[in-house]
This record gives C-alpha cells, structure tokens and sequence, in this order.
C-alpha cells in the first residue's frame, strides 16, 4: 500500500526533493555570498531570463501567436518598479536634469507590490492594444507587436517624460535582491503560475488554437478571449520580470530594452524548445552559462600547455561563436533541447525503461 | 519656407533609400512570405564592405565590389539559412531569419567593433548645389533619381525577361510554378540577389548623409522599411516605392519640428493604423484564406 502510493507519486516527490535541493544549494552559496559573487549573478540573470522565455513561450510555445513586444513590456515593469522602489534620498541625484515630479517625489512602495503593479499596467496596456492587434496573422503580429515596443520605449526616453522616468538619463540606485533566495522565490511563483495557467483548461485552449485555429473554433474555443488571456498574462509577467530585471541590474535605461533583448529571449526560448516549460528555464540556464563560458575565447587562451594566441581570439569573438551554434540549433535541431516535451521524472523513467526495453 | 523645403529634399533622400530597402522586403516576402529580418544588417554589412573598399580601391571599383560582394552575401544567407527550412513552419524560417540578423549584428561587432566607424566620403556625392536659394547636395538629388530608375529596371526585368516571368509565377502560386517547371530555388535566388543588390544602392545613398556606420545601424532603418514595404501594399512594387517615399519624408518632418525621439515610434504608429484599416496596404491584392 505504502510502496504503491510511493510509486504513484514518485514524480511529485521527486520533484519536491529536487526544489529543496536547489533551495539548500542556493542557501549555501548564499550564506557566503562573498566568494561566490561571480555564481550568484549567473544564476539571478539565468533566473530572471526564465521567467521572460517561459513568458514568451505561453505566447508564441503554446498559443502560437508569433508575439515580439516581450522587451517593451519589460521596460513597463522595470520603470514602474525602479520609479517605486528607488529610495527617497537618491532621487534628486538621479533626476539631476529636470527634477522628479512632486507627485513622485516621496512616493515609495515595497518591492513586491511595485513589481506586481508593473506587472499589471503592461497587462492593462497589453488588454488595451491586443483587442486591435490579435486580429493579424502571424507575421503581421510579429511586426506590429515589435512595433509596439518600439513605441513604449520612444515614450519612456522622450524629454516630456523626463520628470518621470528621467527620459534617456536612465535610473540608477534600484534596491537589488537581498539574496540570490529572495531572486529564486520571486521568479519560482512566476514559473510556477505560469506552469499552472498552461496546465489549466485555458491552457488547453490556448494549445487547440496554436494546432489549428479554424477547429479550435469549430469546436466552441472562444479564439478571439483566447488569444487575448494569453496575451494579457504573458505580458503581465514579462512585466513582472522586468521588475526583476530592473532589481538585478540595478540601473536601467531605455536602451536595454531594445528589439535585440526580444531577439535574445526568442533564441532562449528556441533553444529550451518552443511550447516546453521546463525547456524555457533550461534554455535560459545554458544560454547565460554558456555566455561567461565562452568568455575564454576573448583573449587568447591556454590549452593543454600550448598558447594559443591567434589574432582571431579578441572581444566580441564568444558572441560570434554563440550566434553561429545558435543558428545551428535553428537550422538542425529545430526542436531545440527538450522538444515539446516537459522534464519530468516520469518521462526520465520511462526515458530509461524504454532504453532498457531496447536491449533486451 | 526655405527650410521646410530643404527638409522636404532631404526627407524625399531618405524616402528613396527607405524605397531600395523596402522592396528587398516586398520581393522576398511575396516568394517566400518570409520578413526577411535580416535584410537591414545585409544592408549595414555593405556599409562596412564600402568602408574597407574604398580604403583599397578608387570609388568607380569599390562601388562595384560593394554591390557584388553584398549580392553574393544575400544569396549565400538564404542559401545556408532559409532553403533547409523550405518546408518547416513558418515560425521557423522567420526565427532562422532573426538568428541571421543576431549573427551580422555580432559578427560586425567582433571585426569592426562597437564604434562607429567613418564612412567614405564620396566627393562627387557630397558636392553642394544651390538651386534657387535652396542648398542641397548631389546626394539628396541624385537619390530618387537613381531609386526611380533602378525601380523601373526592375518592373521591366519583372514584365519582360524570364527571370521576371518565374519570379511572378512563383509568388503567384509557389506548387504550380514548380510543376510547370520553373525552378524554384534558382528563381529564389535570383530574389535574394536583386533584393541585395538594391540594398547595396541603398545603403550608398543612405550612408554617404550619415557619414558612419556601426553594427546596430541597419535594424531600425530595415524595421522602418518593412514598415514601408506594409504601408504599399507588401508584394507590391510601387507600393513600396511610395511607402519608402512616405515614411522618408514623415520621418524627417518629425525631426525638423523637434520631436526627433517620436521619428522612429511614429513609424510604428503608421503601421499598426495601416494594419487595422487596410491590412493590405495601399497597392496590396486581398488574399483570402482558405481552410
């Protein structure tokens, strides 16, 4: 009885052993975060870029909307977070050119609830401008929406917003996490909502449409609410993780959030494999691991003894090497590392039987 | 006056670079139905291979390697990038397509780093004329010009030689083309080269006012371009030679009156209004979807 309730729910505890292997990991390093500095910002940016891919995937993984608007959201969510949670006796230095609005000037909020109003004025804006725009097809979608976030940001660095997001001067001085903890639980409720929401009927629904739209719809899917749930709540936490990113990098400017961040998190969520949750968080892990790996290359660089020190190895040369292994993953693995596939200890053990099967 | 009308010249330049560049966009998205998002970096990319000519090379030679070398880098990309993933998705030709544009951007970045670099100046382009009491120089003359001439070269090429012919066959009904026996990827090809080629004319024209190049310059102006090539009519021809005209000319007029931070949002503007009242475009035939 005992061993058969272990089995059935062997996936859920293993699952849970996992998460609390990770939390005492991150506990550890957090403890002496002085050494492990170099770690702790890896894993913070591999963290915060899961939560934007896994927001890109509900989109253009699951509901198969071809949406490129995940930086503009972003940059919402990170003012609005940056403007609350900056500390009152910073803000006249930072608003050193025109001064911060009287409205602003002693309004401050704590980080959670600034993050999550970030949160819901890019999903008002996204409820607002997708009921025109999710009529298009897929690549006037992509444009347009990539066209929206060039517009949020023209907004947020014009001179006549300068009292409030400091235009193209930027803000410095946001309060960052107070641990890489504080960062792991922030974005594992992101994940862990978004997980949910896939996994509910909605979600569901958002997968009939992504197959095929025209039986979606002949099967009693309401297309147009559909689309626009899933375009509102990926918005909503791409804000939310713009917030993040905002408390991470600690100073932001609208230049960060420019089209080549969406371009960046697309080729995550390609990479993890586009409509796999676990696939997204994975993809973001090895993406920005393998960033600072690649740093060697850089400068000349010592191999077996031998120096190699050819002229080709010189800054900006490990980004050339990532693009290059990236297109190759577009080109021939078009399924990126997991597939449509979740990871799950189930699937690793049945993974394993059928490998067993095989040899027998 | 004076000056609303020296914008107005230097509006309609810009409009005809935006032109060459649009109709790259508009070609390769009637064969392929594919935005071409790395059609802007191919067109940074000439800036940088004018750049290193003409460091070599009279200007009467580096304008020819620049327009060759550019078409070969076109033909190549679609060659590696775009014909493995002739029968995928769609979504995946458009994301081999953004991963192009990350690698041009990176590459660029790696050979000739994050600066700007100087572009050459071409003497006999940044010559000053004064006609009446507007001053203004060749570059801005000679731009719509030369666009309107290479534009009519290519409406003939389309309506009167084979290629033409093939090219309009295929973006008409891409499985019949190939069943009466064009061949299909030569005709993509060709698409690929003539889209560059323009691109290559373009970025001349354009660069030559700009006086530098780094390797983020081609992503907003081939974004504004696609934007060209929607408000025409994507497919059409003319319509993308009136949507670069368009966008040009509205761009810098927004800058002269000062708000230079709107230029580039306003286009996004345009298109999003053009997307909801005429999805088409201007010139752009209705498709209808057929389940």
């Amino acid at each position: 009885m005992k061993i058969k309730f272990l089995i059935k729910n062997l996936n859920i505890i293993l699952s849970v052993i996992m998460i609390l292997l990770c939390l005492a990991f991150l506990f550890i390093i957090d403890a002496n975060n002085g050494s492990n500095k170099y770690l702790i910002t890896i894993i913070e940016k591999s963290l915060v870029y899961a939560v934007v891919a896994l927001s890109m995937n509900l989109v253009i993984g699951f509901t198969g909307l071809f949406s490129l608007g995940q930086a503009g959201f972003m940059a919402i969510g990170a003012y609005i977070t940056a403007i609350f949670t900056i500390p009152i006796k910073f803000r006249e230095s930072i608003y050193y050119v025109e001064g911060i609005n009287a409205d602003l000037a002693t309004m401050t909020l704590p980080i959670p609830i600034a993050i999550i109003l970030g949160g819901l004025v890019a999903a008002i804006i996204a409820a607002i401008i997708g009921i025109p725009i999710l009529t298009l097809k897929s690549d006037y979608l992509a444009i347009a929406t990539l066209g929206l976030s060039e517009i949020i940001r023209a907004v947020i660095a014009s001179p006549m917003m300068n009292t409030i997001t400091n235009g193209s001067y930027g803000l410095k001085r946001i309060p960052s996490f107070s641990g890489v903890l504080e960062c792991f639980i922030y974005c594992g409720i992101c994940i862990l909502l978004m997980a949910l929401v896939i996994n509910s009927s909605y979600g569901r629904d958002f997968k009939a449409i992504r197959e095929d739209e025209v039986a979606a719809r002949a099967v009693g899917i309401d297309i147009f609410k559909a689309k626009e749930i899933s375009f509102v709540i990926s918005s909503f936490f791409a804000g939310v993780a713009g917030g993040l990113l905002a408390m991470f990098m600690r100073s932001i400017e609208s230049r960060t959030f420019s089209v080549n961040l969406t371009y960046e998190i697309l080729l995550i969520v390609v990479l993890g494999g586009i409509g796999s949750i676990t696939g997204s968080i994975i993809g973001s892990f090895v993406v920005n691991i393998g960033k600072e790996a690649l740093r060697v290359f850089d400068k000349p660089f010592t191999i077996f003894g031998f120096m190699v020190d050819w002229p080709i190895f010189r800054e900006g040369f490990r980004m050339v090497i990532f693009s290059i292994l990236l297109m190759v993953v577009v080109l021939f693995f078009k399924k990126g590392i997991m597939g449509g596939k979740e990871f799950t200890f189930d699937n690793i053990i049945k993974f394993f039987k059928k490998k067993g099967e095989k040899h027998e | 006056m004076q000056y609303f009308l020296e914008q107005c010249l230097i509006g309609i330049s810009i409009g005809g670079a935006y032109a060459l560049i649009a109709i790259g966009y508009t070609l390769v998205y009637g064969i392929l139905r594919l935005i071409n998002f790395a059609h802007g970096d191919i067109f940074m990319v000439a800036g940088y291979i004018m750049i290193f000519t003409t460091a070599n090379f009279p200007i009467y030679i580096s304008i020819p390697i620049t327009i060759i070398a550019t078409c070969i880098l076109g033909v190549v990309i679609e060659k590696v990038a775009y014909k493995p993933l002739r029968t995928a998705p769609r979504m995946s030709i458009m994301i081999s397509a953004i991963g192009v544009s990350y690698f041009l951007q990176n590459f660029a970045t790696y050979l000739f780093t994050a600066l700007p670099s100087n572009y050459p100046p071409i003497y006999f382009l940044k010559k000053q004329i004064h006609i009446g009491y507007l001053k203004t120089n060749m570059a801005d003359i000679l731009t719509p010009i030369i666009t309107i001439l290479l534009v009519l070269i290519l409406i003939w090429i389309l309506k009167h030689t084979k290629i033409g012919l093939s090219m309009r066959a295929v973006s008409r009904d891409y499985e019949a083309a190939s069943l009466m026996g064009i061949k299909i990827n030569n005709t993509i090809s060709y698409t690929f080269a003539i889209g560059s080629i323009l691109a290559a004319v373009g970025s001349i024209l354009y660069f030559t006012n700009r006086a530098s190049v780094f390797p983020y310059s081609g992503s907003m102006p081939g974004l504004k371009c696609f934007v060209a090539a929607v408000f025409g009519g994507i497919g059409s021809i003319p319509g993308a030679l009136i949507g670069g005209f368009f966008i040009g000319l509205c761009e810098t007029l927004i800058k002269a009156v000062g708000y230079s931070t709107f230029s580039d949002a306003f286009t996004f503007v345009i298109l999003i209004i053009v997307l909801l009242l005429r999805p088409t475009g201007l010139f752009g035939e209705k498709i209808i979807d057929k389940v």
